[in-house]
């Protein structure tokens, strides 16, 4: 791909999820262009569907009706065995929840993420580079359990992040998370932004956490809004 | 290597972790596994067990030949039709040596007593290896192989009732030689009401060799009755020739691989419940429904092939009970020619039951699994 190509191109995106009888309109024609190596923030009260662009966006649900293009692919007409190889590929997660997986070690969960993408233990040294960057240090043979709340988060980015993904989703990463901590996984992804170039999309409630991105898209009721 | 795991080895530590994570679920399957395996490898083993044990006994008594009444079959009891008198007119035929005529009679379960002329036994077989008394004195007096006074708890002098009548035990004899339970023939016969009757009359001939050529002059002189070399009868003593008994082992085979369906299948029905998450996140990383059925797969073998092990150590747990606590001529052998059908059939059950659990768990949504709520 071209790198003056942008890195995602939406247009006219709808999501309507069918639950039962009732159909739930999530998105209402969303329009979104991101260049690569941009930090954006994406801000909006509950249920204006910032998660569920960033899961179409992330190959983890399909479109309803209009165009996803991310590095060049149409995420739309793609089957579930597509978009299982856009999740391996092309994007990383993080989520309020960190969601480790709680019987392996920090480490392994890092590990996972490279053995799905099917690589291995990269010699690189971006492994070793992202472990510097963690600072967990000797924790990271640890289950998750065991780990603060910060110390997971960082570990959930470095997994995001192992497999060079052209896109970084982390859907409220400091929801869960003191100031200090906030703080901390806040200046982790802008680091990883101006120094990797990495582009990140970051759902946030927190007026003090967009302020580390480049530019605010703000979203209601199912459309992205200009205030 | 960044010092973490090998990337292959990733997923068996998955699957381990999994298992030792709810480790009670992990042994109760595994156990209701080994269960399984145990109940059949049991129940083959007390068929072989107790089949080979007849076929060795038969031939322990030293005969040649033996001869049954007419119409009677190999396995199954009759009791005695045959007349005394031809014992003697048997010992007149050519290459015969020695004949000796034996009375049995069923005492309850699988059970049996045989009455045995003690004289003309001793002569056909070599006579009794006495671990411990020595022949009848008395005509109470029973005598009892090492392992029907084990099974039984009995010594020299231990008393035991059978035929509405307590015995004492005069000798304790090594095992193989016909029976378990001996009595003097004399004795049974009138108490059976069957005097001058005979169950089996056994022919002992003067050269193996000439074996063939006796049956052909037996044969002519009775030519209603049974007669088998005694080769030919032990060989009998199959699994086959039992009727039904094959049915049953498969029978049991069936209601294992139904019972291993349902335990693995609930088992593994409630890991995919509450593993939402985690298979949200192995989606969300790119799993292929693949790999995540392959983690159910994998933990389904590693629980049958610890049940299995389990199972069939617990064979030899069986094996002893029965040895001890089971009165009775049954006999258990290990059958290690059967623990891989165990092993098979215990993981064929298993990942049957692994099936559904593991197609609901590939094809399940990971958004809702993911979301905050
Ligand atoms: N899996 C789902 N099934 C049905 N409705 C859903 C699902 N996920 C979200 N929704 C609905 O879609 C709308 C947008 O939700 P969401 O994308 O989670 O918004 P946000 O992340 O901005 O809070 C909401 O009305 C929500 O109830
Ligand atoms: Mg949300």
């Amino acid at each position: 791909m071209s790198e003056s190509h942008p890195l995602i191109h939406v247009k006219g995106l709808t999501k309507v999820y069918k639950m039962g009888d009732v159909d739930v309109s999530a998105l209402r024609g969303v329009d979104l262009t991101v260049r690569r190596g941009e930090f954006i923030a994406v801000v909006g009260p509950s249920g204006s569907g910032k998660s569920t662009l960033f899961y179409i966006l992330g190959g983890l649900a399909a479109a309803t009706a209009g165009n996803v293009i991310v590095d060049g692919r149409d995420l739309t007409k793609m089957t579930d065995a597509e978009r299982t190889r856009i999740r391996r590929e092309l994007v990383g997660f993080v989520f309020q929840r960190y969601n480790l997986l709680p019987t392996l070690s920090a480490l392994d969960n890092i590990g996972m993420a490279q053995y799905i993408a099917g690589r291995s233990a990269s010699s690189d040294g971006w492994f070793e580079e992202i472990l510097d960057l963690l600072g967990v240090g000797h924790r990271l043979h640890h289950k998750p359990r065991s780990l603060s709340g910060g110390e997971q988060q960082r570990v959930a980015i470095a997994r995001a992040i192992v497999n060079h993904p052209a896109l970084l989703l982390a859907d409220e990463p400091t929801g869960n998370l003191d100031t200090e901590n906030s703080d901390n996984v806040l200046k982790l992804l802008a680091d990883l932004n101006e120094r990797k170039g990495q582009t990140i999309l970051m759902i946030t409630h927190n007026p003090e956490a967009a302020a580390y991105a480049h530019r605010i898209v703000h979203m209601r009721d199912g459309r992205i809004v200009h205030p | 290597m960044a010092g973490g795991t090998g990337a292959s080895s990733l997923i068996n530590k998955l699957v381990i972790e999994n298992l030792k994570h709810r480790w009670v679920r992990t042994v109760l399957s595994a156990a209701a596994v080994g269960v399984q395996v145990t109940m059949i490898l049991t129940l083959v083993g007390l068929s072989y067990g107790t089949l080979e044990d007849l076929g060795r006994r038969s031939r322990g008594a030293g005969a040649d030949i033996l001869i049954r009444p007419p119409g009677s079959s190999i396995i199954g009891l009759t009791t005695a039709p045959i007349p005394e008198k031809l014992l003697d007119f048997i010992a007149k035929l050519p290459y015969v040596t020695v004949t000796t005529g034996t009375a049995v009679y069923p005492i309850g379960g699988t059970n049996t007593v045989t009455g045995i002329d003690l004289a003309s036994f001793t002569r056909m077989s070599g006579g009794f290896k006495y671990l411990a008394g020595g022949p009848f004195q008395e005509p109470d007096d029973v005598i009892v192989d090492e392992y029907w006074a084990r099974q039984n708890r009995l010594r020299i002098g231990s008393t035991t009732t059978f035929m509405n009548r307590q015995w004492r035990v005069c000798g304790i004899v090594a095992q193989g030689k016909l029976a378990r339970l001996f009595v003097p023939l004399k004795l049974l016969q009138e108490l059976s009401a069957n005097t001058g009757k005979l169950t089996v009359i056994y022919v002992k001939v003067d050269d193996p060799a000439d074996t063939q050529a006796a049956m052909t002059a037996i044969r002519k002189a009775l030519p209603d009755y049974q007669i088998y070399s005694i080769e030919e009868f032990a060989s009998q003593f199959t699994v086959n020739n039992v009727p039904g008994l094959r049915a049953f082992i498969y029978v049991v085979i069936g209601v294992s691989i139904v019972v291993g369906f349902l335990v693995v299948f609930l088992s593994m029905y409630t890991a995919v419940l509450e593993r939402t998450r985690e298979i949200g996140i192995l989606k969300s990383l790119g799993a292929t429904s693949a790999l995540i059925l392959g983690i159910l797969v994998r933990e389904t073998v590693v629980l049958a092939l610890f049940g299995s092990a389990a199972g069939i150590l617990l064979t030899y747990g069986t094996r002893w009970a029965i040895m001890n606590y089971v009165p009775g001529s049954l006999t258990q052998i290990i059958v290690p020619d059967w623990w891989p059908v165990a092993t098979l059939v215990a993981m064929a059950g298993s990942l049957l039951g692994a099936l559904y659990p593991g197609w609901k768990a590939a094809r399940q949504d990971a958004i809702e699994a993911l979301s905050y709520e």
